[in-house]
C-alpha cells in the first residue's frame, strides 16, 4: 500500500532545470545598462504608430533579395536533403547531418564570407547547408514512418525509382510539402537575418535603421515582414515555384567574384592552426591550445551553457503562460484572436532581431538574450500546446479558472510541453551559442572576435567547439525524453507540430 | 426536485430524446433502463444541464485525467469548496484532512490500495470506481451516474451502488443490467427510441416485464 505521495519523475526533472536556471542566474550578467531603457522602448512603440514607407525601393530590394536567397537556400537544401535521405541509414552521413546542423547559418555565412566574399554564393550556401542536413534528417524519418503496404504489393522487379514514385511517394507528398513549405517560412527567418553579417537582405536594412534611429522604418520592414510570413500560403503555389527559382538567381546575382587565390588561402593557410603553419614544436603548440581553450572556449561555453539554461526555463514558463491565451478551454473567440495575434507576432519575428532590438534599448547583457529567446521559444511552444489543448474533452461539471488550469490541462498536458521544449533545448543552445556575435560573451562572441582579429584558425576551432556542444545537448535531451517516455515519434497528424517543435 | 415537461434533446444534429415528461420527488431511487441508443445518457444530460447546482455527475467516460493521483482525482469534487490557494497547495502536498476523507471513501469501494497511484496505471474498472469516488466526495441533493458500474464484477457492483444509494438521498442511474436496477432502485424508468416507454415502481415490475425493452 502507498501512504506517501510521490511527485512524477516529470515533476522531480522539471524542478532540476528550474534550480539549474536559478544557479545560473548568479553567473549570468543581467543589468540594464541603458540610460533611459523604457524612454527608448517607448520611442521605438510609437514608431509603430506611424511606420514610413517612403523608402520604398530600398525596402523592396531588400525584400527581393530576401526571398531570393531563402527559396534559393530552401530549394537548394531540399533537392539534397530529399537525396540524402535515401542513404540515411549510413552512419556517417548521419553524423555528419548531425554536425552539420549543429553550426547556425549565420557561423556559415561568417565561414562562407572569408571565403567567397560577398559573392551570393555566400548566402545560398549559409542557408542551403545545414538546411540540407535537416532536411535528410526529417525526410528519412517520414520515409521511415510512413506506410509500407503499399510498397509490399508492389513486383519485386519494378525498379528502386518506379517503385518509390508509385508506392511510397503519393502517400508521404502531404507530409513532405507540409515540412518542406513551413522550412521555407524558416528559411525567409535565416535569409532576414543573413543581412546582420553583411548580405543585402532584410537584416542588413534593418540594422542600418536602427542605428540612426529610424524606428519608423524598422517597423515598416517589420510589418511586411509579417505580412509576408502570415500570407506564406497564398503566394508559396506548386505552380509558381519554378518561376520563382527561376528569376530568384537574377536577383542575388551580384558583381562580386570569387576569387581562387582566396579559396585556396582559405584553405591551404587561413584554418591551419598558427603554431602548425609557423612550425612550432609541440610546447609551443600546446601553449597556444590551451590558451585557446581557457582563455575563449572555456569562458565561451560556461556563457553559452548559462544562458541556455536560463532562456529553456524561462521559456517553459512563459509556454505555460502562452497556451491558454489561445484555447477554448479558457477564453472566449474575442480574447483568443488577441491571444493568437501575440503569438504569431513572437514566434514570427526571428530571436536574434528580438535580440537586437532588446539590445540596443537595454544595453549589452544577458537579459535582452533571455528575453528574446523566451519570447520566441515560449511563443512557439505556446502555439503548439494551446492547439493540443483543444483535444482535450472537460465533463460538464469541469471547473473553472486557475483549477482548470492546474488540476484538467496542466497535468494533462505537461508531457507533451516537455517533450516539446526539451526537443527546442538544442535550438535554444545554437541560438544562443550565436547571439555572442552581438556582444554577449557566448561563444559566438569569441567566434567573431577571432574572425575580425583574422584568426580564421581560432574561429574554426571555437566553431569546432559550439557544434560539439550542440550535439551533446541534442544527446542529453534524446536520453531525458526516452528515460521520461515523452512522446517523441513522428506520426502522421503531429509531424508537422513535432518539425516545429525541433525545426 | 426535477421537473422536466415536452423537452427534447439533440445529439450531433440527431434528435434522441422526444416529448418527455419526468417528475423526481426528492429522495427516490431511479433507474434509466432501456437498450443502448435509446436516449438513456443523453436524458443524463439533459437532467444535469437543467439542474447542474449541487449536483454530483458520474459520466460514461469518467473525465478523469490520467497523469494526477487517485487522491487528486477524487479530491476535483470539491475544488469549488476551497479557496484556489488551497487547491494548488493540495495539488502539490496533498492535505491530510482531505487525505483521511478521500481514503475513507476509497476504502468503501475497495480502492484505499491505489490512494497516491496515478489514475493512468489503472484497470477500466478501478477508473470507474475512482469516478464513483469523486462524485461521493463531492456529495450533493442529486447523483447523476451513466452505467457507473459496467465495468465492474457483479460482486463489486453491488458494494459500489451500495455506497452510492448511502451517499445521495435522490439518484438517478443509467442501467443496463435489469436486476441491479430492481434490487436497487425504487423506481424504473424504461426508454425505448428516445420517449419513456415505461414508468413504474420497482415492486411492481418483474425481470419478464423489462426484457421486452431489450
Amino acid at each position: 500500500m502507498i501512504s506517501v505521495y510521490k511527485h512524477s519523475p516529470a515533476w522531480n526533472v522539471s524542478w532540476l532545470f528550474v534550480f539549474l536556471a536559478g544557479f545560473s542566474l548568479f553567473f549570468a550578467d543581467i543589468e540594464v545598462i541603458s540610460l533611459e531603457p523604457w524612454e527608448e522602448l517607448k520611442r521605438l512603440f510609437m514608431g509603430l504608430l506611424a511606420p514610413d514607407w517612403s523608402n520604398l525601393s530600398e525596402i523592396g530590394e531588400a525584400f527581393l533579395q530576401t526571398l531570393a536567397f531563402a527559396i534559393l537556400g530552401v530549394a537548394g537544401g531540399s533537392v539534397i536533403g530529399f537525396l540524402l535521405a535515401q542513404i540515411f541509414h549510413w552512419r556517417w552521413i548521419q553524423v555528419s547531418c548531425a554536425f552539420i546542423r549543429a553550426i547556425h547559418e549565420l557561423f556559415w555565412a561568417l565561414i562562407f564570407l572569408q571565403i567567397f566574399g560577398l559573392h551570393p554564393l555566400t548566402g545560398l550556401l549559409a542557408i542551403g547547408l545545414p538546411y540540407a542536413a535537416t532536411f535528410a534528417k526529417v525526410y528519412a524519418e517520414i520515409l521511415e514512418e510512413g506506410d509500407r503496404s503499399a510498397l509490399q504489393a508492389v513486383s519485386l522487379d519494378a525498379s528502386r525509382i518506379s517503385t518509390f514514385f508509385y508506392a511510397r511517394l503519393p502517400d508521404l507528398w502531404e507530409h513532405f510539402k507540409t515540412y518542406t513549405s513551413y522550412r521555407l517560412e524558416c528559411g525567409l527567418r535565416s535569409s532576414a537575418i543573413l543581412g546582420f553579417v553583411g548580405l543585402p537582405t532584410l537584416g542588413y536594412t534593418l540594422s542600418s535603421a536602427f542605428m540612426e534611429g529610424h524606428y519608423s522604418v524598422v517597423w515598416a520592414l517589420l510589418l511586411l515582414f509579417y505580412l509576408l510570413i502570415a500570407t506564406i500560403r497564398y503566394w508559396v503555389r506548386p505552380a509558381l515555384l519554378p518561376v520563382y527559382i527561376i528569376a530568384a538567381p537574377f536577383i542575388v546575382a551580384n558583381d562580386s567574384t570569387i576569387s581562387f587565390d582566396n579559396v585556396q588561402r582559405f584553405f591551404t593557410e587561413d584554418i591551419i592552426p598558427a603554431p602548425i603553419m609557423r612550425g612550432e614544436s609541440l610546447s609551443e603548440s600546446w601553449q597556444w591550445l590551451s590558451d585557446l581553450l581557457i582563455h575563449q572556449a572555456l569562458p565561451g561555453i560556461a556563457n553559452t551553457v548559462v544562458l541556455t539554461q536560463i532562456a529553456l526555463v524561462a521559456s517553459g514558463i512563459l509556454t505555460l503562460v502562452f497556451f491558454p491565451l489561445i484555447s477554448t478551454h479558457f477564453f472566449k473567440p474575442a480574447g483568443r484572436t488577441i491571444g493568437h495575434v501575440l503569438l504569431v507576432i513572437l514566434r514570427t519575428t526571428p530571436e536574434y532581431i528580438l535580440a537586437y532590438i532588446l539590445l540596443q534599448l537595454w544595453g549589452p547583457s544577458m537579459l535582452p538574450a533571455i528575453v528574446a529567446l523566451a519570447l520566441h521559444n515560449g511563443a512557439i511552444i505556446g502555439h503548439l500546446i494551446g492547439r493540443y489543448s483543444l483535444e482535450i474533452k472537460l465533463r460538464a461539471d469541469a471547473s473553472r479558472g486557475l483549477n482548470r488550469y492546474f488540476y484538467e490541462l496542466l497535468p494533462r498536458l505537461y508531457g507533451q510541453f516537455l517533450a516539446f521544449l526539451f526537443y527546442r533545448w538544442e535550438i535554444i543552445m545554437r541560438e544562443s551559442a550565436i547571439l555572442g556575435i552581438l556582444g554577449i560573451a557566448t561563444l559566438g562572441f569569441y567566434i567573431d572576435s577571432s574572425i575580425q582579429e583574422l584568426h580564421f584558425d581560432k574561429a574554426m576551432i571555437l566553431i569546432f567547439i559550439t557544434a560539439l556542444l550542440n550535439v551533446l545537448v541534442d544527446a542529453l535531451s534524446r536520453y531525458l525524453r526516452a528515460k521520461l517516455r515523452l512522446k517523441t515519434n513522428v506520426d502522421c497528424r503531429a509531424t508537422n507540430d513535432y518539425c516545429t517543435a525541433r525545426e | 426536485m426535477i421537473q422536466l415537461q415536452s423537452e427534447s434533446a439533440s445529439y450531433h444534429g440527431v434528435k434522441t430524446l422526444h416529448d418527455i415528461d419526468l417528475l423526481v420527488s426528492k429522495g427516490e431511487k431511479l433507474a434509466l433502463v432501456g437498450q443502448s441508443g435509446s436516449g438513456k445518457s443523453t436524458l443524463i444530460k439533459l437532467i444535469y444541464e437543467h439542474y447542474p447546482v449541487n449536483t454530483a455527475l458520474v459520466p460514461q467516460d469518467y473525465g478523469l485525467v490520467n497523469n494526477l493521483s487517485v487522491y487528486h482525482n477524487v479530491y476535483i469534487g470539491r475544488l469549488e469548496q476551497h479557496t484556489t490557494f488551497y487547491n494548488l497547495v493540495n495539488l502539490i502536498r496533498p492535505k491530510s484532512e482531505q487525505v483521511e476523507i478521500v481514503r475513507a471513501i476509497l476504502v468503501g469501494l475497495q480502492l484505499e490500495d491505489y490512494l497516491f497511484r496515478p489514475v493512468g496505471r489503472l484497470s477500466g474498472g478501478q477508473k470507474q470506481r475512482v469516478a464513483v469516488a469523486r462524485s461521493l466526495f463531492q456529495q450533493g441533493h442529486l447523483l447523476l451516474a451513466d452505467e457507473p458500474v459496467s465495468s465492474v464484477d457483479e460482486q463489486q457492483s453491488r458494494v459500489v451502488l451500495k455506497q452510492m444509494l448511502n451517499g445521495f438521498s435522490t439518484i438517478v442511474l443509467a442501467l443496463h443490467d435489469i436486476q441491479l436496477a430492481l434490487a436497487f432502485c425504487d423506481r424504473i424508468i424504461g426508454l425505448e427510441n428516445g420517449r419513456i416507454v415505461l414508468d413504474s415502481p420497482a415492486d411492481e415490475l418483474t425481470e419478464k416485464d423489462l426484457l421486452s425493452l431489450y
